[in-house]
């Protein structure tokens, strides 16, 4: 059995100029101690199928199994021993900081909610994990706006891992940091996986981090799992067009001023293109592209991919 | 640079009533030049771009330094004058997109307020402009985003609103503080070519606060590396890159997963500079002796200054800048 099972998973947003389709029939799993990364454009998506997957969204249709339970439409309260397994880091760590509570106080308001420990219990928690994430001591005693970017991403991450989960889904957590604190952070990330069993959904816009640091790989386009395969035959045979000119826009260190990689108009998730939702942008696109959608269909034990000329690659 | 100098920043010190995040801070930037500036999260490279902003927290003092901006000092200037300044002349794209952005109001009216107020635009041609500049930034369906609010957007659609606002009123120097950190690959790509296509047409000045390293090798022409405060190393990309110097910057680059395209978590850790910039408060020498492979004793007892080991390059270590000339001798030169 997976640790987490999302099946045809929908999660639309009202608005004055129509349904948003933010995630669009959406499957995937993650088992236990995986890392799976999730990677797509701007505005694909991915923050969403996170918060969705960790009921800070309503899903719109679909399932979400966490740990054997069906968690998609339980009440605030049966979600509260859940949220204790399966905790979000967020993408803007300033704006998931309360303004107002200092470190310490942030960091014990989940130990509280959750019933752990005595005060002293849980003041030697919060001590560790600040420890852990390499900050120092001092740092409890003061607020949210005293730190730089990177350091209030240490304290959001500390905030996820203070319940001692089983996944967590990472939006974005090493975006906002440099080289040197980003393979901290990696190395955290990857040390507590080893020593507490972890799994994590990753989402990230940085191949090179999710090439280091990820077993398996879902690349999404406008709402959908476009590709999905293990880390090691993404890199070696990527199929789908959109993936692959997500790898030749990585910025190459000998090139100076390099072009833009694929054009095109942007699609909106308000309307989203008929048959592939990529074939506007597609430089392979033929005619049954744009009346057909493409199924998820199978290259391999580990490697599914939505094109129809996926062959092609 | 043949350049005019438009920007000089001399000595700039910020302090906090308990550390000191900018440090006799000293750099240039030209007309129409990108100045990349790297650096250690906490090193205060927001800091000093807020600084240039005249938007220091009011915690802050400038204790030392002068900010030329062509011709005027910035820290001379009164509350209006520096108004009228900002966001017309000098813009910033924040690190934050969604704290800077005002939750209460539709992403169309924040852009076209500082058209109004700098161009004097009518509400309806500024609300055309708006819509253009969306679109210049790529947000898709623009005639309709423009009624959104912030909460609305994904992440890297505020960071490409913020970016909008910023060059709203052509700017003659922009500072862009991590403008591209929420963006996937195709649209950094896309909009670091805009802010290009920005500074060459309008010959506008860009300073570019980025830990993308990939991304300062392809679009900067100077590069400054800071840390705890202080500009440790400074070069063109490619000697930066080919050859870094200070032990720092050379941590930093060993750092990065890019280093080694297949290596995996499960083969091993990333290399870490171990400890953490913390150490650098109440250091007396280089701020960096406390992390550093290969300091010695007399590295403690006073901040190095900069040297220049080559053209156009300064670094802030007397033990590598002994043993570049150590080489240097022995070649024979
Ligand atoms: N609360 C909301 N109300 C309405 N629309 C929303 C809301 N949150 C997100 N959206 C829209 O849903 C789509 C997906 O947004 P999401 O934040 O999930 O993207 P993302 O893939 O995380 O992007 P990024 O990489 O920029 O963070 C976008 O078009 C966004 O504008
Ligand atoms: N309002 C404040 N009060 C006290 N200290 C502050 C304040 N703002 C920032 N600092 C401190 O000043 C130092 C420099 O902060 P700054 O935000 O400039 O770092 P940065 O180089 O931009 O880092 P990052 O890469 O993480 O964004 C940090 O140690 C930070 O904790
Ligand atoms: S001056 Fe000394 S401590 Fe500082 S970087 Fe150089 S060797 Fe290391
Ligand atoms: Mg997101
Ligand atoms: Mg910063």
């Amino acid at each position: 059995m997976s640790l987490l099972a999302v099946s045809d998973l929908h999660t639309h947003y009202a608005g004055p100029s129509g349904t948003l389709r933010a995630v669009d029939d959406v499957s995937l799993t993650v088992e236990d101690g995986e890392t799976v990364g999730l990677v797509g454009e701007s505005g694909c998506g991915k923050s969403t199928l996170g918060k969705t997957i960790t009921r800070l969204v309503a899903p719109t249709k679909g399932s979400i199994v966490f740990k054997q339970e069906d968690i998609t439409r339980i009440s605030e309260r049966s979600l509260r021993p859940v949220r204790r397994r399966l905790q979000m880091i967020f993408q803007d760590p300033f704006g998931s900081l309360n303004p107002r509570q200092n470190i310490r106080d942030i960091l014990t308001a989940p130990l509280v909610v959750h019933g752990y420990g005595n005060r002293a219990e849980r003041a030697k928690r919060v001590e560790a994990l600040i420890d852990r994430v390499g900050l120092p001591r001092t740092a409890l005693s003061r607020y949210p706006h005293e730190f730089s970017g990177g350091q209030r991403q240490r304290i959001g991450i500390a905030r996820a891992l203070i319940l001692d989960p089983e996944l967590v889904v990472c939006d974005e957590p090493v975006s906002a940091l440099d080289l040197s604190i980003q393979a901290q952070i990696l190395n955290l990330l990857s040390s507590m996986k080893k020593d507490l069993g972890l799994s994590y959904l990753f989402i990230s816009h940085d191949l090179s981090v999710v090439r280091y640091f990820t077993d398996r790989v879902l690349v999404m386009y406008l709402g959908r799992i476009v590709e999905s395969a293990d880390n090691r035959t993404l890199w070696a045979q990527p199929k789908h067009p959109y993936t692959r000119a997500l790898m030749d826009a990585v910025p190459d260190p000998s090139r100076r001023r390099q072009a833009a990689p694929i054009s095109g108009d942007l699609p909106s998730p308000q309307n989203i293109p008929s048959g592939c939702r990529f074939h506007p942008r597609c430089p392979l696109a033929t005619d049954i592209c744009r009346t057909v959608d493409p199924a998820l269909t199978s290259f391999g034990p580990t490697h599914q991919v939505a094109c129809h000329h996926a062959d092609a690659a | 640079m043949a350049n005019a100098s438009l920007l000089s920043v001399r000595d700039l010190t910020v302090k906090f009533p308990r550390i000191e995040p900018v440090r006799n801070l000293s750099f240039d930037v030209s007309e129409g030049e990108t100045l990349a500036i790297v650096g250690e999260s906490g090193s205060g490279k927001s800091l000093t771009a807020l600084a240039l902003m005249r938007l220091l927290p009011k915690a802050a003092q400038i204790t030392s330094g002068r900010i030329d901006f062509s011709g005027r000092d910035l820290l001379k200037l009164d509350d209006r004058s520096i108004r009228s300044l900002r966001g017309k002349e000098i813009a910033m794209i924040f690190q934050e997109p969604m704290t800077s952005l005002n939750p209460v109001l539709t992403i169309g009216r924040q852009i076209t307020e500082s058209l109004r107020l700098h161009e004097g635009l009518s509400a309806k041609a500024a609300r055309l402009r708006a819509i253009e500049l969306l679109d210049l930034v790529r947000i898709p369906a623009p005639h309709k985003r423009i009624d959104d609010y912030p909460h609305q957007l994904s992440g890297g659609m505020r960071q490409r609103v913020m970016i909008a606002i910023a060059v709203a009123c052509r700017p003659r120097l922009l500072i862009a503080d991590e403008p591209t950190t929420a963006l996937d690959v195709t649209i950094q790509a896309q909009v670091l070519d805009l802010l290009d296509r920005l500074r060459r047409e309008l010959s506008m000045a860009l300073i570019l606060i980025t830990h993308d390293l990939g991304i300062v090798t392809q679009w900067a022409d100077n590069v400054v590396v800071m840390y705890a405060g202080r500009k440790v190393e400074q070069a063109l990309p490619e000697a930066l890159f080919a050859d870094p110097l200070h032990p720092y910057t050379r941590g930093l680059l060993n750092a990065s997963p890019r280093l080694k395209d297949d290596y995996h978590y499960t083969d091993g850790p990333l290399t870490e500079i171990p400890g953490s910039i913390v150490s650098a408060i109440g250091e007396n020498g280089c701020p960096f002796a406390p992390r550093c492979p290969i300091v010695r004793s007399g590295c403690r007892t006073r901040v190095p200054d900069l040297l220049v080991p080559a053209e156009d390059r300064l670094v802030a270590c007397p033990v590598i800048f002994a043993e570049g000339e150590r080489h240097v001798a022995a070649r024979g030169l």
